[in-house]
């Protein structure tokens, strides 16, 4: 038959693409996350994690590093999300770059540099595994943090604010019931940009203290022993993980904005 | 007095993300093997970092998967997102949702299940390349697919229309009138795919070579090792990067604001 | 000269094939070859029918025949289905069912590619990323034209848009109107059989559209393509047009040259939509006689006796007289100025007349009107379905003859809701001007019951005509609001009999006229 070109089969390939790399591969994952070594349906690769208090402390550790490090950044980015979007610098945008700058540089080197500093100051990085975790992920994830609250706050109608002022309102309350709810969002693609990573992002503690105290370590130590079930189990369970804080946040399309935040 | 408060913390927060890179970078200029020690000045790991072919390879690797699977991502998700753009709502939105995957999922997950299916299931070996260049695929080609959709979205849909009606066939239209249309799409989407195909860790772990490195994993089992000249010689890496980041970026911004120029530029002539 | 000449029929296979002529070469050629080929239509639809997959009919069974260099608009709302209808010509939308003739062969599946027929789009869709040469000659290149005939044919073109020398101008230079012309100039190149022109004006200023209707009209008598026009614009429909085709809900409503569909408007969709006009309906009263407005009038329309007309009456046609010489009586309720005439409101009885008049009239002022029989379009009115203006109260209720109607206005609107105080809004949260909503209230003919109790009835009137229509009597009952209500009964009443009307509210539907 004589193929009749259309602008709507120029999305076969990448359709093929898609069912082939992604679609194929999570359910590969389901497969032998509930099957054994020999291929038999069980679900002892889930109920094993469920009951090893190894893989549940790695579980709820790892929760706390991502919350504190959410947190952290949270903090530590709003202010000056607010300080550059309100500012009426004539080079704003380069100081925002500024802020931006690292997110090209490799981060196995930036953690590098960050491991020397904290050597020298901490003199044990294994005195303070917990601080390191939180301090190198803040490290290596503030821009995404600072980004999307900038472009969201930056894009406020300035008028917004001087009408809360003139209705009566003082800086603080201003600020309370006219910036902080209308910034949200961008607070929300901020949190699904950071928390995500800080949960599974293992490498990071791995350099600044050998580690494996994360979620996603252990699909490595699996995946070093060649157990691909339960490998595959953690995962899932990784994936479940995900799946739900993204419904949370609505991130779905949030998370997008890494695109833009990384350009 | 509030200002100085703002800005002083402002620069305190720079100092944090701009300290280690600096002092490493000053560090990368002694012999010294360890920060605090203080050195004479000294190349070596400048040269280190020029003649170790080891090293020389892993960097060279590196940006040769970068831009190949950057390349390749770019073609794919450009012509999924024009595809998926006029096709029927529902094919459109499965495609959408699919792409979504890799882009809310765990980097680790992604790289696990892509290993599973290419290495175990299917028996591809690693040493092929091929669920490496797979994994930076699938990596970057949701990102650029997501540049370039809203470039399509905002073309003006008569144009394609007006390139039929002027008797150029569909693929001519394409060829002729989109693709130039949504080009910033496109060569954002690319650059994207490069920068994180660059960063990637954990996709190459599970779905490389053993015999090959890109710089994350190098670097990452380096920091583990012991060996003191390829420690200090990745500082100079880490410098040689940051000034070409730094270069890059003044040069996009440079051309950017020329372009805007040029735009008013003719403006300006248009009104005499 | 000759070279350019050469070159040209080198490559003339093409168009000849394509029947395109060469009119920047000869146009003494294409007037004589339009007036031999006059009486030819080029473009034929028949039955065509536009479905979209959401189950949305935008044209249904269109048929039109346009004939080679005639200027023919697309009239109507929006959503009317001109612009479906234009985008089958272009080949931008295939028919569900029907055919399109172009010199009458089908030309109903061919691709938009493969027609000798070009578009003006409605935001001119000129490629940004080529300057105006590049646009212009975007057409021949994929023809595979010459280099050099290109140069020429793009020179000769810009210099019959007025824009010499814009070859490397960059699109986004350009002000509106000169993207206008380079769209028109891109179009017209390719030398079509047939220029399609999307609301080519709808985007400029009004003083740049008058300007752009005439070098238009202009440029259609020079060039003799065949013009298929599309707005909404009725003025610019009846300046440029020699064939105007009304369309509503993706039905034609009436073709006609810009006179007839003024003149003699087939329907009151058509006679609303085209000028100002009053629209009444009203009823035969006898031959040549027609009574609406609260008044009986002479006409030159013969139509049955008890015949349900809709009558149209053009605002310049209405005669201000002395209340005593007047066919209808009415007070001046508001005078507006227009600059060549007074814009004078009458309200006569229950009806509202609009008068254009070059004399001033006083607000409050008692004033008789006439009209000519010449001037009053009667038309059949569809069904005998009764139409009635009912009030609103204070209470947005809705009256009729100071009797509660139990319907909810709040639901004919729009999105509409009640707030808090009271008032009403629209879907855009707009406050509803009772002052300026008119509800109009319809019922079928078999849905009214005389009673001879005539308290029982919503209101009182005569029987003023009975007409037996075989297995029922068509009585015409003339209420003491001056109005005219249709009422199907399978008795027999005597004329002039008193009854009262029994309407029930659940057979009414409403529709709100602002």
């Amino acid at each position: 038959m004589h193929f009749k070109f259309t602008r709507k089969s120029l999305c076969i390939p990448y359709a093929v693409y898609l069912v082939l790399f992604v679609v194929a591969p999570l359910l590969v994952l389901i497969y032998y996350a509930f099957t054994n070594g020999s291929g038999q349906f069980t679900l002892a690769n889930f109920t094993g994690f469920f009951t090893d208090p190894n893989a549940l402390g790695t579980l709820f550790y790892s929760f706390a590093v991502a919350v504190v490090t959410t947190m952290v950044c949270l903090l530590l980015a709003y202010p000056i999300a607010c300080i550059l979007a309100f500012s009426r610098l004539k080079a704003k945008s380069a100081v925002v770059m500024l802020f931006v700058l690292p997110m090209w540089i490799n981060f196995s080197l930036r953690i590098t540099a960050l491991k020397e500093i904290l050597n020298v100051l901490e003199g044990n990085l294994a005195m303070y595994p917990f601080f390191n975790a939180v301090i190198g992920m803040t490290y290596d994830f503030l821009p995404f943090m600072i980004l999307p609250i900038y472009t969201t706050v930056s894009r406020l109608d300035g008028a917004l604010r001087e009408a809360a002022m003139d209705l009566g309102a003082n800086e603080v309350q201003t600020f309370l019931r006219v910036t902080l709810p209308l910034s949200v969002p961008g607070i929300m693609s901020g949190i699904s940009m950071v928390f995500l990573p800080a949960m599974t992002n293992y490498v990071v503690l791995d350099m600044l203290y050998n580690s494996t105290y994360i979620m996603g370590s252990l699909i490595g130590s699996y995946f070093a022993a060649y157990n691909w079930n339960g490998g595959s189990m953690i995962a899932l369970i990784l994936l479940g993980i995900i799946c739900l804080f993204t419904l949370l946040t609505d991130g779905g399309e949030e998370k997008t904005s890494r695109g833009g935040a990384l350009l | 007095m509030k200002k100085i408060w703002k800005w002083g913390y402002l620069g305190l927060v720079l100092l944090f993300i701009y300290l280690p890179i600096l002092v490493l970078a000053v560090y990368s200029f002694t012999d010294s093997t360890n920060i605090g020690a203080i050195r004479s000045f000294s190349l070596h790991n400048y040269v280190t970092l020029f003649t170790t072919g080891e090293l020389r390879d892993m960097i060279v690797g590196t940006l040769l998967l970068a831009i190949g699977a950057a390349a390749a991502a770019t073609v794919l998700g450009t012509l999924g997102a024009i595809g998926a753009f006029y096709s029927k709502e529902k094919v459109s939105r499965a495609i959408s949702t699919m792409n979504q995957v890799p882009v809310v999922n765990a980097d680790v997950v992604t790289g696990f299940s892509l290993c599973i299916l290419l290495v175990v299931v299917m028996r591809i070996s690693k040493d092929t390349f091929i669920p490496l260049v797979v994994g930076h695929i699938t990596l970057c080609a949701p990102f650029v697919y997501l540049a370039v959709l809203p470039k399509i979205k905002q073309m003006d849909s008569s144009l394609y229309e007006a390139a039929l009606d002027l008797g150029a066939t569909p693929l001519k239209a394409l060829m002729q009138v989109v693709i130039p249309q949504i080009v910033p799409g496109i060569v954002s989407g690319f650059a994207l795919a490069v920068t994180l195909s660059l960063d990637d860790y954990f996709i190459a772990t599970y779905t490389k070579p053993a015999t090959f490195d890109t710089i994350s994993t190098y670097v990452v089992n380096a920091t583990k090792g012991s060996q003191t000249t390829i420690k200090t010689a990745l500082w100079a890496l880490s410098t040689v990067i940051f000034l070409v980041v730094i270069v890059v970026v003044m040069g996009m911004n440079l051309y950017q604001a020329k372009e805007a120029g040029k735009g008013t530029g003719l403006e300006k002539g248009e009104k005499k | 000269m000759s070279q350019t000449r050469l070159c040209e029929a080198k490559t003339s296979f093409v168009l000849i094939e394509k029947r395109m002529r060469t009119w920047d070469e000869c146009p003494v050629n294409i007037a004589y070859e339009g007036s031999i080929m006059e009486n030819t239509n080029i473009i034929e639809l028949k039955h065509v029918t536009k479905s979209f997959s959401d189950g949305f009919t935008a044209v249904e069974d269109f048929n039109l025949e346009v004939r080679r260099g005639e200027f023919v608009t697309f009239l109507g709302p929006s959503g009317c289905g001109k612009t479906t209808t234009l985008r089958m010509i272009a080949g931008f939308e295939l028919p569900t069912s029907g055919e399109i003739l172009l010199n009458g062969k089908s030309i109903t599946n061919l691709p938009p590619y493969e027609r000798p027929i070009n578009t003006v789009f409605q935001r001119y869709a000129l490629f940004p990323h080529m300057n105006i040469y590049e646009n212009i000659a975007f057409g021949l290149k994929q023809k595979k034209t010459p280099k050099d005939v290109i140069e020429h044919k793009v020179k000769k073109v810009l210099s019959l848009v007025d824009l010499e020398g814009f070859e490397e101008r960059n699109v986004a230079t350009l002000s509106g109107g000169q993207q206008q012309r380079i769209a028109i100039a891109r179009a017209l190149v390719n030398e079509p059989e047939i220029l399609l022109l999307d609301e080519p004006l709808g985007a400029l200023d009004l003083k740049m559209r008058k300007e752009m209707q005439i070098e238009l009209k202009d440029m259609h008598d020079k060039l003799g393509i065949t013009f298929i026009y599309v707005t909404h614009d009725q003025e610019e429909a009846l300046t440029m047009s020699d064939k105007i085709v009304v369309m509503s809900e993706g039905h034609i409503q009436q073709i006609g040259t810009p006179e007839d569909i003024y003149n003699e408007p087939k329907n009151a969709f058509v006679a609303d939509f085209i000028g100002e006009s009053n629209i009444f309906s009203g009823i035969m009263t006898g031959k040549l006689k027609a009574r609406f407005c609260g008044g009986e009038f002479v006409c030159v329309d013969d139509v049955a006796e008890g015949t349900h007309i809709t009558a149209v009456v053009r605002p310049e046609d209405v005669e201000l007289t002395k209340p005593e010489d007047g066919i209808i009586q009415g007070v001046v309720t508001s005078v507006i100025f227009k600059g060549i005439h007074y814009e004078i409101a009458v309200q006569s009885g229950r009806n509202e007349m609009m008068v254009q008049s070059v004399n001033a009239a006083k607000v409050g002022e008692r004033v008789g009107m006439r009209l000519d029989p010449e001037n009053i379009h009667i038309m059949i009115a569809e069904d005998h379905t009764n139409t009635f203006p009912v009030d609103i109260n204070r209470d947005y209720r809705l009256e009729y003859n100071g009797k509660l109607l139990h319907a909810s206005l709040t639901k004919l609107i729009k999105g509409g809701k009640r707030l808090e105080d009271g008032t009403l809004v629209d879907g855009n949260g707009e406050a509803i001007d009772l002052n300026r909503t008119r509800v109009l209230a319809s019922i079928q003919p078999g849905d009214i019951e005389m009673t001879d109790n005539q308290e029982e009835g919503l209101i009182q009137g005569n029987i003023s005509n009975l007409i037996y229509q075989g297995d029922h009597y068509l009585y015409v009952i003339h209420t003491e609001l001056e109005q005219d209500f249709v009422v199907y009964d399978e008795d027999l009443w005597n004329m002039e009999d008193r009854v009262g009307l029994i309407m029930p509210v659940e057979k009414m539907t409403f529709s709100l006229k602002k």
